[in-house]
């Protein structure tokens, strides 16, 4: 369907396009609800990590025996998103699909090195972590392309994500995830980096906006980036 | 959709927000509007039985879901639900614009977590907003909550 | 007469509808009514060269869609609501802008539909063709008046005021000691809940307009209409139902729709309901808090004021419906609870091409205490004496009132502080608050306020027992969550002697109280509060007058208990109240419920005709009171805060409240008061601002971006009271509506800078601001 229509847009959590809608931002042609197709909402053990479908909610992924196993990463992080009343309905794919820079499950999945599937009419393809965020809000998905399943390796220790926000639930004016050696940065650039333990605001030339300079994410990013691996 | 166990048809409209074909085609004006855009929490209504908001979904999403608003917990003269009775005892409601949507967070809450920590209760009302109260008196609220449902 | 209810933390009758989602707010009533939306204006200041609605109107489930053009009342400039010989150049806009637009969110057109969603697919439609002009945001842009906001508004100064008291020009140069401050303070919004609504039938056979309005005032929305509509007021039925929260604009009138609604109910026949969103909120409804203070303070060796010289310019906004009362009660407020033996104040109220501006909880007053208090600081930081100290040497002594500070207040007459205890309000926080915490970055602040409460011109209350033994009350002046249903039953049962729960009040309702004023100004209590006392008292007179008659016992030896009127001592001898009811209307019909006992032929009590001169049937009375000052409430807020040296995260450790608003109705329902008062307080200090760019635009119109604390962000917070009752009423009583947010910037400035070292003199603040603050 997605690949017949013209400007559709894909609905599944909603909990980031329908506010779009009703501010009137974003104007669609054509709203594709998946919520109704069954066998996409199911999480897996697979390959060492854990393979997450479409319409698995945040919530579902925060209440999981397997994903507190085999990538308690994984787990925390999803606790940061929102408020558990947005986790009821958002998804943890259509949170990769949205590619906010400044939200947590993108730069969780780069620090792990894991990666989507993507499917449309045309078959089916895996795109790395690292291949996916483009620019704000843009992936390297076509327009016919919806993703069927994340996948998340396991979290090695240590891992730790931090993140400094204004309020409780809200976007992150930076943070940092580490898996093991790796570190990942959201918040202070157009997608989630990757970046150096040792100099971690290297190279990083991030936006101003009312809550944060970007003198100040530079300097929360060293802040963050020495918390996460005191640990 | 059910809501609050009686069957009801979604509308054609398919732009309908469920909040506004709650309020304005069902006649369920407890569930209130505060922004549309998914933070101030007024609309929270139960979605089978998890506290979602209303305001960010098309009405036509919730066919073959369950709905609960706060109509739903107390019909007509009925005793207050054990939540309502204790935001009343609590002075837990000022204006009472916020108050569906934090009564209808915290059964979700209590739903899931019959005995919440401190923390539980924290991050179970620190999605919904309230002009009026400071929360003080909501978190009194909910602790009353659990002793009212033990 | 004992008292029961005053005082006691009695539980509200609002609850239970409430509770169960069987709340009127305006939003919920009107089903079937044509809904609607405004075109507004997107840009801060602009000529509008042509407006075209053709597309508009065209579209299906249009019903109409006005441009001031259509309008008979087009041409006229809204009310300027108060008038002042200071405001030279007082300006208001008109219900839609046909010309000029002068901030980012005017009205230019209504559009009326269907529905709602009808409606803002059909004003995408209305073409305004927009000439922008210069925009001058903030006030210090506009004291440069290098643009006009209005061509005939020389320098965009509305008024320009200067009191004195004393000599400060001598007295600063004798002065040992002198420092020049300079404070600013940013623009907030009250921000409730619910957003503003209005919904109007319209009679045409009775020729009756009826609007429900989510309003602070329904009184003065209903006069209005009748003089716009050439309608008789008693024609004119205005309504405030369940109203979720007001904090000030919506004491705002008119906005446009107040008027547009109505009309359109009467040009179409229909009615008519018109409900804002939440981004239209943010620029379409009133705003305030934004000014800029230039100091000098003389003061001894001791931390003693000698002098005190404050010329400040206040953010007005584009136009001045609400005239100049916020910079009066900033003048007003500024010296405090504080001896200033001479003190200078100068304001100019400037135009800028924003949002209009008008109360918002405190209006005024925390600018003012966050001048005085960050005073007091810098003059104990320039001396190295304990800031506490300094305080405590200048607060006004409990043997001094009635105190006057000799300024002008805004209702006319000057500020004379009726009762207060200054320094034992300090005293009792300082004991609550307790020893600092351990650790680093740890600071203290504390800053003591005033408020005048209670101002007039006066309110009304009508009482009535019923035939069935129950009371209703009714008042003039709405509620938006104050509990006024349960707080002025509770003074008309302890003058009746019954139950509380038997008392049902009706507030904000023309058609059952015609006359008042508003909720605003911490007013309440003391206004109506009182009228319900004044007339709970006429109808207990009466009462007592006419079971004398059946009991044959003197008036003064009855007394009113639980429902009865009966004699003093002898608690077997009377008669009930619902009784009482019943003799009180002399009747031919019985028509049941006891009336039989009124009747022509049942014993007569006394001579004469069964009403004598000057007498009226039933058991009700009307009753007013017009205060002749404000009573002065006041308290002290102490905090203990951390602020991270790393992410300047602010962590509040401990707060405390000491608060003295006179004697207490409802405990709780302060309690209430004041914990939500703190919350906001919080909120416009370190999370809320409205940023507009320099081309007049809000960045942060919406709950994203607008960050209102939710509860993660508000800490426990510790009460505790005084009581100093006022003089001036018969209840005693002073307000308490804004008391909780007056000093919460004073006090966490003053913590912050103890914590940090650096010297705030801004709100509001944030982590960014003080990582940028400790970077220089």
């Amino acid at each position: 369907m997605l690949g017949s229509l013209e400007d559709a847009k894909v609905l599944a959590g909603g909990q980031s396009l329908v506010p779009l809608l009703n501010f009137r931002l974003a104007r669609p042609q054509h709203l594709i609800d998946i919520n109704r197709i069954s066998g996409l909402d199911g999480i897996h053990e697979r390959d060492g990590g854990i393979a997450v479908q479409a319409l698995v909610r945040q919530a579902a992924v925060e209440d999981s025996e397997v994903v507190a196993r085999i990538c308690p990463l994984l787990r925390d992080s999803v606790r940061l998103v929102a408020h558990r009343v947005i986790r009821n309905r958002g998804t943890v794919c259509g949170s990769i699909a949205h590619a906010d820079p400044a939200s947590e499950l993108p730069a969780v999945l780069l620090a792990l090195g894991g990666n989507v599937t993507a499917q449309s009419s045309r078959g089916r393809r895996v795109i790395a972590a690292d291949q996916l965020f483009r620019g704000v809000f843009e992936t390297s998905l076509q327009p016919d392309e919806l993703v069927v399943e994340a996948w998340f390796p396991a979290s090695p220790q240590p891992y730790a994500i931090f993140e400094e926000s204004r309020r409780h639930g809200d976007f992150a004016l930076a943070g940092a995830v580490r898996a093991g050696d790796s570190l990942a940065l959201f918040g202070v650039a157009s997608t989630p980096v990757l970046a150096d333990r040792a100099d971690p605001a290297r190279g990083l030339e991030p936006s101003g906006d009312l809550e944060a300079s970007p003198a100040f994410r530079l300097h929360l990013v060293r802040v963050l980036a020495e918390k996460a691996f005191a640990a | 959709m059910r809501v609050n166990g009686v069957e009801h048809s979604a509308p054609t409209d398919a732009r309908r927000l469920l909040s506004d074909h709650l309020r304005h085609d069902l006649g369920l004006t407890g569930t209130h509007v505060g922004c549309e855009h998914g933070v101030c929490g007024c609309c929270t209504v139960l979605l089978d039985g998890a506290p979602v908001r209303s305001c960010l979904m098309l009405a036509v999403q919730a066919e073959g879901h369950e709905v609960t608003t706060v109509e739903g917990l107390a019909r007509d003269v009925a005793p207050l639900h054990p939540v309502q009775q204790a935001f009343h005892e609590c002075h837990g409601l000022q204006c009472g614009f916020c108050t569906p949507g934090f009564v209808m967070s915290v059964v979700g809450l209590l739903a899931q977590h019959p005995d919440p920590s401190p923390q539980q209760i924290e991050e179970g009302i620190s999605g919904n907003l309230c002009r009026c109260t400071g929360y003080a008196s909501i978190r009194r609220a909910v602790s009353r909550a659990v002793e009212l449902t033990k | 007469m004992t008292t029961r209810w005053f005082g006691a933390p009695v539980q509200r009758v609002e609850d239970d509808r409430l509770l169960r989602g069987k709340g009127r707010f305006t939003d919920d009533l009107g089903e079937g009514a044509l809904e609607c939306c405004f075109v507004r204006s997107p840009y801060a200041h602009a000529r509008i060269t042509s407006i075209d609605v053709s597309a508009a109107r065209a579209m299906p489930g249009v019903v109409a869609v006005y441009t001031a053009a259509d309008l008979p009342f087009g041409g006229v400039d809204l009310p300027l609501l108060i008038p002042h010989p200071n405001l030279t150049h007082g300006r208001t806009q008109r219900c839609l802008a046909s010309e000029r637009v002068r901030y980012a969110g005017e009205a230019v057109a209504f559009v009326i539909a269907e529905s709602r969603y009808i409606a803002e697919d059909a004003a995408e439609l209305v073409q305004v063709d927009y000439e922008p002009l210069p925009v001058v945001i903030t006030p210090e842009v506009a004291l440069k008046a290098e643009h006009l906001v209005h061509d005939d508004v020389p320098g965009n100064v509305a008024a320009e005021m200067t009191q004195e008291v004393g000599d400060v020009d001598a007295a600063m140069r004798a002065a040992p000691h002198r420092k020049r401050l300079r404070f600013r303070y940013e623009r907030g919004a009250a921000s409730p809940m619910e957003g503003r609504a209005v919904w109007a039938r319209w009679s045409a056979g009775e020729r009756t307009l009826t609007v429900y309005d989510s309003t602070q005032s329904p009184t003065s929305i209903r006069g209005g209409l009748a003089v716009l509509f050439g309608l008789p007021e008693s024609n004119v039925e205005v309504i405030a139902p369940d109203v979720g929260g007001g904090f000030g604009p919506k004491i705002m009138l008119f906005y446009p729709d107040e008027l547009l609604v109505p009309y359109a109910a009467m040009q179409l026949g229909r009615p008519v309901k018109w409900t804002e969103d939440r981004q239209e909120h943010f620029t379409a409804v009133n705003q305030e808090r934004g000014q800029v203070h230039e100091v000098e303070v003389g003061f001894d060796g001791e931390g003693r004021v000698l002098a005190l010289g404050d010329d400040f310019i206040h953010d007005g906004g584009a136009y001045t419906p609400y005239g100049i009362i916020l910079p009066i009660i900033s003048a007003a407020q500024l010296p405090g609870p504080y001896r200033i033996p001479s003190y200078r104040v100068r304001f100019r109220d400037m135009y800028t091409n924003a949002t209009p501006t008008s109360p918002y909880r405190g209006a005024g007053r925390p600018h003012a205490c966050f001048v005085m208090e960050r005073t007091l600081d810098a003059i104990a930081a320039e001396l190295g004496l304990d800031r506490v100290e300094v305080r405590r040497r200048n607060l006004i002594q409990r043997d001094e009132f009635p105190y006057e500070v000799g300024v002008l207040w805004q209702d006319g007459n000057t500020v004379v502080y009726d009762s207060g205890d200054y320094p034992a309000l300090l005293d009792r926080a300082l004991a609550m608050l307790g020893p600092k915490p351990a650790g680093d970055h740890v600071g203290m602040g504390v800053a003591v306020y005033v408020e005048g409460t209670g101002v007039g011109p006066y309110e009304g209350a009508h009482v009535q027992v019923l035939v069935s033994g129950k009371v209703v009350a009714a008042t003039g002046i709405p509620s938006q969550g104050q509990a006024h249903a349960t707080v002025w039953a509770q003074v008309v049962a302890d003058e009746l002697g019954v139950d509380v729960r038997d008392v049902e009040v009706t507030g904000g309702d023309t058609r059952r109280f015609p006359w008042g004023v508003g909720t605003f100004a911490s007013r309440g209590a003391v206004t109506a509060g009182n009228a319900m006392h004044v007339a709970a008292r006429i109808v207990a007179d009466r009462a007592k007058q006419i079971a004398s008659d059946h009991l044959e016992a003197a008036p003064e030896d009855l007394e009113l208990v639980g429902g009865q009127v009966r004699v003093k001592g002898s608690p077997d001898r009377g008669i009930p109240l619902a009784a009482v009811a019943v003799l009180s209307n002399p009747v031919r019909y019985a028509f049941g419920g006891g009336t039989e006992a009124a009747t022509q032929f049942t014993a007569k009590a006394r001579e004469g005709p069964p009403l004598h001169d000057g007498e009226q049937p039933g058991l009700e009375a009307t009753g007013y009171y017009s205060p002749p000052g404000s009573a002065w409430a006041s308290g002290c807020h102490a905090a203990y805060v951390r602020v991270d040296p790393k992410t300047f995260r602010l962590e509040i450790l401990r707060y405390v409240v000491v608060h003295d608003c006179g004697r207490v109705i409802n405990p709780l329902v302060l309690q209430g008061q004041i914990e939500g008062g703190v919350a906001q307080g919080i909120g416009g200090a370190f999370y809320e601002r409205l940023a507009y760019d320099a081309d007049g635009q809000l960045r942060n119109a919406s709950f994203m971006e607008f960050l209102m604390p939710y509860a993660t962000e508000i800490p426990r917070i510790e009460i505790d009271h005084l009581e100093t009752p006022s003089p001036l009423n018969p209840l005693g009583v002073k307000g308490a509506g804004e008391a909780g947010v007056i000093p919460v910037g004073a006090v966490l400035a003053s913590a912050i800078e103890d914590a940090m070292g650096v010297s705030i003199t801004e709100m509001p603040l944030s982590p960014l601001k003080l990582y940028e603050l400790s970077a220089t």
